[in-house]
């Protein structure tokens, strides 16, 4: 069966929405999604249906905004673009989360090597 | 902090732009799906599996939706909305029930709330002066002997001011309103006007600024000064018409010309505090000087310094007052002076605290009754709902929603209650506030205000929550889809259910018997109160005030009332008619009384209330004559010194003798012989105790003068006959009305009364309610029971059988909570035991008639079901559910 997928964490898919949209620029939801199990290699377990969530919350926290428009295949569908605070924002968090591995990595390695240094 | 906030608008934006952004959502989601769609398509899949495939990659899209709210809006907002929907709905089926909880509940809130507009205003707010905790009052002689015993002389005053270091300002002003009265010629007809007499820190103290002018000037005290006054404000208003010309105008007060210097604030009302049902118009300066001979006749009160505390202040003023005698061997320094302090707040309204707290008790208890009466009828509401509960159970509510919907029903029902119990609040406070024949401090300010409204939300919150939670611990205790298996026997049909609700009103009989026996004791009491012995006789006797010339104060008046009593005698339908200068339940003021023929030693009591009289004025007040006779004219215009005492100054000062014949002293230069006996009059209240008093022929200097007369006429009529008499004899007399004697007993006894009818009102209720809880339950239980009462009667009970089953379990029910109220009831009177009047906190009549009032009642209330179930026809009865 191999690896099961990792369930993402409270709060992380905002921030993996934010890190999209700030490389990849304008969006929709479909393209959100897709893109974020095309890097994550499918090792997330994610509803597409759930990023809709995420979306409205970053929408009221003003950190992307939305527009209707059409799509290259001439559809209709809302995209999305990340803002100045949003880019703030994301960077915020992105530092978080590199010193939360950090710490996080060098706890578990202390187990490994059986002790303190 | 600020993303915080935006974030919370955007919430509360998006809760109401539901509807669009719920829109949106559903075209981004198939949007979304046909995208995924056509790659999978794309991607070389079957129509069929590309749309599986999309399906199952989007993930429920309920789910999605579910989130997308949660994610934008305000969830719980969202299921309040669906609770509150779902209860008006069922509020608007269920419409007897509403009406009748909301009706219970807008009685209970609103007695409460009014009652907390009394108690705020009197107890809880302070009085309305800056710094009010600061201000303390002076009673002197412990507060004994009366008025004239609790005032000071002007020199204590001053010695007070001088020396102690506990204050930042000690002031007084005359509290003998009878000397400041004076007749005032602005315009018209003389008008009969009262003034009250200030020192010149008066006002400052207080910290009231005129609205207009200014306060008085120390000149402005000394003898000899002009004569300044400051208007009130109603004064202002009803006799000038809020003229703001009205400063520097001069006045014509007993025939000397007063300029009017200020006018004080709307605000400002002296007699709610210091004299609840005097009238005051005027405050003038008080000339120390000049009243420094009257004797005992300013009351004191300080302003704390701030840090000092009133026991120190009463510590050094305990110093203090012995070391004023001794600086002071002049004559009028009779007696040595103390002080006890207390805070003015305490002095205005401590009288009355234990009344209120009885009276807020009441309310509180009357809450109680409300919360049970409304857990039992919503158990029995719930009862017939529960397949409802059942079916929205198994519908996939959870049992916490369904709890909560409960306690939403509750808070609706509580709120509307007490939107129209703030209502009635509004409505019972404007009454009292313009009831003036209540003699109560500051009843005109009653007002539901803001904390009143705040004490609403309280109440209400806690009603709800109390009488919410039974319901719904009975519904989570028990398993709510059974009653979908049982065919809705019901939530109730427990054992357990039927426990809860004989413990709610073995509750609610046990609290009505507590607000009945108190109830009870305070009429006992008010009865007792009303069938005190005045020693006058109020009924068919009229009053009125004969008001004199400026400078015929004094000891002129007593002889040329000889031409207006003889004339009013001659007035047809006129039994008696006599003069005093104050009528008892009044006025007072004290002189002294001794034996001239008997040592005295120094701590023996030598106070008496004086009144000075003419002959007849016992015939028209009806007092009785016990021994000797009556003041003759002959001896007023001949200025001989007699003197009528009462029994009570007959037994101190004459105990074994007859008085009658022997000296008496302690008023006037000379002895005065006494004449004559009569039975003792209540002095200040009904309640108060008796004391020595003198009537003095009136060459004694009165102060005032009030024309009694005895008659089977109206008042009315006799201001008709009489008042155009005194008018031609007086030219001074005012067109004053006859009022009757009663008025002061009506007066007197009017703040028990206002207690009494209250808590009667509330008694009324609490039964009310307990009948209706009584019936409620045995209703509902012949009605759950009618299917077992149709086997029993199958079985061969007979009819009289099952009718005294019911009224058996209602009267057992009704015995458990009269006891255990009775017990109750006697640890509450013994709380209240101080408010009554000869009637003991365990007075068996007041026991004996709660039981019996409650036993019949819960008789009544048993016996329609009773009967209902005895006509219970088996056959119906066993096809019933």
């Amino acid at each position: 069966m191999g690896e099961s997928k990792l369930d993402l964490l409270q709060g992380t898919l905002d921030l993996i929405v934010l890190q999209t949209l700030a490389a990849l620029g304008t969006l929709h939801g479909y393209g959100i999604a897709r893109r974020i199990e095309q890097v994550s290699g499918d090792a997330v377990l994610l509803n597409q249906g759930t990023i809709y969530a995420s979306l409205v919350r970053l929408q009221q926290r003003s950190w992307i905004t939305a527009e209707w428009g059409t799509s290259d295949n001439n559809r209709k569908a809302k995209f999305y673009s990340i803002t100045k605070r949003g880019r703030k924002q994301l960077a915020e968090d992105a530092a978080y989360w590199q010193r939360l591995s950090g710490v996080m990595g060098r706890v578990l390695a202390m187990g490994e090597e059986g002790g303190d240094k | 902090m600020i993303d915080r906030i935006q974030e919370l608008l955007q919430r509360a934006r998006s809760f109401f732009r539901r509807n669009e952004l719920d829109n949106d959502l559903e075209a981004e989601m198939a949007a979304h799906l046909e995208m995924a769609v056509e790659e999978n398509l794309r991607q070389g899949m079957t129509e069929q599996e590309a749309r599986r495939q999309a399906k199952l990659r989007f993930g429920g899209t309920q789910q999605a939706r579910d989130r997308h709210r949660e994610a934008r809006g305000l969830p719980w907002l969202d299921v309040l909305q669906q609770d509150l929907r779902y209860t008006f709905r069922t509020l608007r089926r269920d419409r007897g029930f509403a009406i009748v909880a909301i009706l219970i509940l807008a009685l209970g809130i609103g007695a409460n709330v009014a009652v907390f507009s009394v108690v705020n205003t009197l107890l809880l707010r302070p009085l309305p002066f800056p710094h009010a905790e600061q201000l303390v009052w002076f009673a002197g002689n412990h507060g004994e002997g009366g008025l004239s015993g609790t005032t000071y002389n002007v020199g204590s005053y001053e010695e007070y001011a001088k020396h102690s270091q506990s204050f930042q300002e000690v002031t007084c002003y005359q509290a003998f309103w009878g000397s400041t009265e004076y007749n005032m010629t602005a315009h018209g007809d003389p008008k009969h006007v009262q003034a009250v007499m200030v020192a010149n820190n008066f006002f400052h103290i207080l910290g009231v600024n005129p609205m207009m002018g200014r306060t008085f000037l120390p000149e402005e005290h000394a003898k000899g000064a002009a004569l300044v006054a400051m208007l009130t404000y109603p004064f202002w208003q009803s006799e000038f018409g809020g003229d703001p010309a009205v400063l520097g105008r001069t006045v014509n007060l007993d025939n000397q010309a007063v300029t009017i210097i200020g006018v004080l604030p709307r605000s400002f009302d002296f007699a709610s505090v210091f004299s609840p049902g005097l009238r005051v118009d005027f405050f003038i300066p008080a000339y120390m000087d000049e009243i420094r001979n009257w004797g005992n006749t300013v009351a004191i009160f300080a302003r704390l310094k701030p840090g000092v505390s009133l026991a120190q202040a009463q510590s050094e003023v305990n110093i203090l007052s012995p070391q004023f005698r001794a600086a002071h061997p002049e004559p009028d320094w009779f007696m040595e002076y103390t002080a006890d302090l207390s805070s003015l707040q305490d002095y205005v309204t401590g009288k009355l605290r234990r009344s209120l707290f009885a009276l807020w008790g009441a309310v509180g208890v009357i809450l109680l009754i409300v919360c049970v009466n409304l857990s039992t009828l919503l158990l029995a509401r719930l009862a017939s709902r529960s397949q409802e509960f059942a079916m929205r159970s198994a519908l996939g509510a959870g049992r916490l929603r369904l709890v909560g919907q409960l306690l939403t029903e509750s808070l609706v029902l509580a709120w509307i209650g007490a939107m129209f119990g703030v209502a009635l609040a509004f409505g019972i406070s404007a009454y009292l506030a313009h009831q003036s024949s209540i003699v109560m401090p500051m009843l005109n300010t009653i007002s539901v205000d803001s904390a009143a409204l705040a004490w609403t939300m309280l109440i209400t919150l806690a009603v709800a929550a109390l009488f919410g939670v039974v319901p719904g611990l009975v519904l989570s205790s028990v398993k709510i889809q059974e009653n979908l298996k049982e065919g809705g026997r019901g939530v109730s049909s427990g054992r357990v259910n039927d426990r809860v609700r004989s413990v709610l009103v073995v509750s609610e009989i046990a609290l009505a018997c507590v607000l009945l026996v108190g109830c009870g004791l305070l009429l006992r009491s008010f009865l007792r109160v009303l069938d005190v012995d005045l020693g006058f006789q109020p009924s068919q006797a009229s009053v009125v005030d004969i008001v004199y010339e400026a400078g015929e104060k004094g000891e002129k008046i007593g002889p040329s009332l000889y031409q207006i009593v003889d004339a009013v005698k001659a007035v047809p339908g006129v039994e008696a008619a006599g003069v005093a200068d104050m009528l008892p339940l009044d006025r007072e003021r004290g002189w002294g009384l001794v034996n001239s023929s008997r040592e005295y030693s120094k701590d023996e009591y030598q106070g008496a209330i004086v009144r000075i009289v003419t002959p007849s004025y016992l015939d028209a007040m009806g007092i009785r004559l016990i021994k000797g006779r009556d003041i003759s004219w002959q001896e007023i215009l001949n200025k001989q010194p007699v003197v009528i005492i009462n029994e009570t100054g007959a037994r101190r000062h004459w105990p074994g003798q007859d008085p009658i014949g022997h000296d008496a002293r302690g008023f006037g230069k000379q002895p005065g012989r006494v004449i004559g006996v009569v039975a003792d009059v209540r002095i200040s209240s009904l309640e108060s105790s008796p004391d020595a008093e003198i009537y003095l022929p009136s060459f004694y200097g009165p102060e005032g003068a009030q024309l009694v007369v005895r008659s089977k006429l109206p008042p009315e009529t006799l201001t008709a006959s009489i008042v155009p008499v005194l008018r031609r004899l007086n030219p001074a007399q005012p067109n004053n009305a006859f009022r009757p004697l009663q008025a002061l007993v009506d007066h007197s006894v009017s703040p028990r009364r206002f207690f009494v009818l209250f808590v009667s009102v509330f008694a009324a209720f609490g039964l009310a309610l307990a009948a209706l809880g009584i019936f409620g339950v045995i209703s509902y239980s012949v009605t759950r029971r009618t299917h077992e009462i149709g086997i029993r009667m199958a079985l061969g009970a007979s009819a009289s059988q099952v009718q005294w089953g019911v009224i058996t379990k209602t009267m057992r029910l009704a015995l458990v909570g009269v006891g255990l109220g009775a017990i109750t009831s006697l640890l509450m009177a013994r709380w209240i035991s101080s408010l009554l009047y000869r009637t003991q906190p365990g007075d068996p009549i007041a026991f004996l008639t709660t039981v019996l009032v409650l036993t019949a009642v819960a008789l009544l209330a048993g016996y329609l079901p009773s009967l209902r179930a005895s006509r219970v026809e088996p056959v119906v009865a066993l096809r019933h559910e």
